[in-house]
């Protein structure tokens, strides 16, 4: 990976073989980026694979190993004070005092950035605004829904006009609404020509708003290139349909397995099957029909389809995005970097 | 690779006091903000020692013979003082905690703001929380008669020590809520230390009281020698005599829970997670 683009621009973030262990967990393990100015890298992964640990790394929170990380030009270990003016940092609320208003909450990080008192409540009143909580600006931000929330946080963190923003995993927990209307708010602040870092453990997230997008399992980038780039890796179209009976799942998988181009994949607990097809799209269909029929295996929903990064994630992995999460999503842990330190924690 | 050319941007040393100044204020301003906000954390605050002054000045305090003008709620209350100082840091480790866990340390440490403005800025704003806390005890001490026997200075000198004392602890409290980082272990035993510290003391009976062994701790814990120099200072007259030797001792031992917490506590800090 080239230090410098086409237009010998330098990137807003460069990464070169940055390595982290605690202990004897080894977060990162020699991990490389770049990110072109204006644009939006997804760092896809799932929990413990080192996407926070790597976001911390870059926005100075934690000092690496090894390896090197530039922010805006500055070096994140030498000038660590010069990066942390040319960022920002947002993910699951954490810089909201509940207590206080959201227009409090947004001027005391306005005067914690140097910016007179006027300048502040301007500065505050103008992000209230385009993060639509002006309605709700004079309430405690404990009245606040989860998405309300987490805007403000994300409103909290662009106080400082930064030419870089870091989201860690920024609509973990959220509902499906809140979720796009971060999403919009997010489009919105790339098209303004903000530098974005954004983790996700969401693959339709990563494919909504990245531009390249970064698979790290383990500590190591296993896979990096647009959303496009990515899927064409699966091999072609993918052909899914529902098992009921879950029992055969995996007859399912034996059936198809010759119409298919690589190994088919069968979630026990949906009952879900899945095999990459290549280009032979319809005639894959019908024979998958056939192949089915003849196993007498019954199916919901067979159908063709465009591969979705969780293919990709099965294609480089063998295991599926969320296959390691003991309980789920993180819905009742706040915390942005529950997974790599409490690995950390634990080891050390 | 060739090197980075960053704007190598050393700001001196006046620029840095000044900012550290600014961020630690509005730090503080923040915590108090929160503080004034939900009356029920004042409250909280207050109940507690109000309880303790009620139950040891009326139920406890008939059967506690002591030999200080004024009888036993003058013995009472510089004891109950220091104890509420000293309870009003459960607050400092249980929000550092707090917000150690949520990413808020995080996230301010992320900004370009003095790192350490974070820590005193807590601390700051837990001082004046608990100097407006001891203000509250003492009308109420005054309430149900307790009287400042020695003039105003001592007086204003006692609260100050109890003050300097609170913040001593408090230090110690910021390290235990920041190494401990999480809420519910610092609320259950984070600060269990402090219950023996404040009652194998001369806060609510004589020391002389207590059986041998146990008056060989009371006797030359940092909390008697400032109970006990805090009494004198309020009191006067026949404790006089016990002001240098108690207040040079507790002195001592404040300056070296500042020399041992202060670092303890930055480090965990820096290394919070």
């Amino acid at each position: 990976m080239s230090q410098f683009n086409g237009a010998g621009e330098r990137p807003a973030i460069f990464v070169e073989g940055l390595t982290k262990s605690f202990g004897e967990v080894h977060a990162l393990r020699g991990i490389d980026l770049s990110v072109p100015r204006g644009t939006v890298l997804g760092v896809l992964g799932p929990n413990g694979a080192g996407k926070t640990t790597a976001v911390r790394i870059l926005t100075t929170l934690l000092l690496p190993d090894g390896g090197r990380a530039v922010v805006e030009g500055h070096d994140v270990v030498r000038d660590a004070a010069a990066v942390r003016r040319s960022i920002g940092l947002a993910g699951q609320s954490a810089a909201i005092e509940e207590s206080l208003t959201g227009r409090e909450n947004l001027e005391i990080i306005g005067r914690l950035y140097h910016l007179s008192r006027p300048e502040s409540r301007s500065r505050a009143g103008e992000l209230l605004e385009q993060f639509g909580l002006a309605d709700a600006a004079d309430r405690t931000a404990k009245t606040y829904s989860g998405g309300m929330q987490r805007r403000l946080d994300l409103a909290a963190s662009l106080v400082g006009r930064p030419r870089v923003l870091f989201l860690d995993e920024p609509t973990t927990g959220l509902d499906p609404r809140a979720r796009l209307g971060m999403w919009d708010i997010i489009r919105s602040l790339v098209a303004g020509g903000t530098t974005l870092l954004l983790t996700t453990q969401y693959l339709d997230e990563a494919d909504e708003l990245a531009d390249e997008i970064v698979v790290i399992d383990h500590g190591l980038v296993i896979a990096a290139g647009t959303s496009e780039e990515l899927k064409n890796r699966v091999g072609g179209d993918v052909i899914e349909f529902t098992v009921p009976d879950r029992s055969r799942a995996d007859d399912a998988v034996a059936a198809i397995k010759p119409i298919g181009e690589g190994e088919p994949h069968a979630d026990p607990e949906t009952g879900v099957v899945s095999v990459g097809v290549g280009a032979r799209g319809s005639d894959a269909l019908i024979d998958a029909v056939r192949a089915l029929d003849a196993a007498a295996i019954a199916s919901h929903g067979l159908a063709l389809r465009r591969p979705s990064l969780d293919d990709v994630f099965l294609t480089l992995t063998g295991h599926a995005a969320e296959d390691e999460q003991p309980n789920g999503r993180r819905r009742g842990s706040r915390r942005g970097q529950a997974e790599d330190t409490d690995t950390a924690r634990a080891a050390s | 690779m060739t090197a980075i050319t960053g704007s190598a941007w050393a700001p001196g040393l006046g620029y840095r006091i000044r900012w550290g100044l600014s961020d630690t204020l509005t730090l503080t301003r923040r915590s108090l903000l929160v503080w004034f906000r939900v009356p029920a954390y004042i409250f909280f605050s207050v109940i507690q020692p109000v309880i303790f002054v009620l139950l040891f000045r009326f139920v406890f305090g008939g059967a506690i013979p002591v030999s200080v003008p004024g009888g036993y709620v003058n013995f009472l209350m510089p004891g109950i003082i220091a104890q509420t100082a000293a309870f009003a840091t459960f607050g400092t480790a249980i929000v550092l905690a707090q917000e150690l866990k949520k990413g808020t340390i995080d996230r301010l440490k992320s900004m370009p703001i003095a790192r350490s403005a974070v820590l005193t800025g807590r601390l700051t704003a837990d001082t004046i929380r608990m100097f407006v806390t001891i203000l509250i005890i003492v009308a109420v001490g005054y309430a149900v008669g307790f009287r400042f026997l020695n003039g105003f200075g001592p007086a204003v000198t006692m609260v100050v020590l109890a003050t300097v004392f609170g913040v001593a602890i408090a230090c110690i409290s910021a390290f235990t809520g920041l190494a401990i980082g999480d809420e519910e272990s610092v609320q259950s035993f984070g600060l269990i230390w402090l219950f023996p510290l404040t009652f194998v003391s001369s806060a609510f009976v004589p020391i002389a009281t207590m059986p041998g062994w146990l008056q060989a701790f009371a006797s030359h814990q940092p909390v008697t020698y400032t109970i006990n120099a805090m009494r004198a200072m309020a009191l006067g007259g026949p404790l006089e005599p016990t002001l240098w030797p108690n207040l040079w001792r507790s002195l001592v031992w404040l300056a070296g829970i500042f020399i041992v917490f202060v670092p303890l506590a930055v480090r965990a800090y820096r290394r919070a997670a």
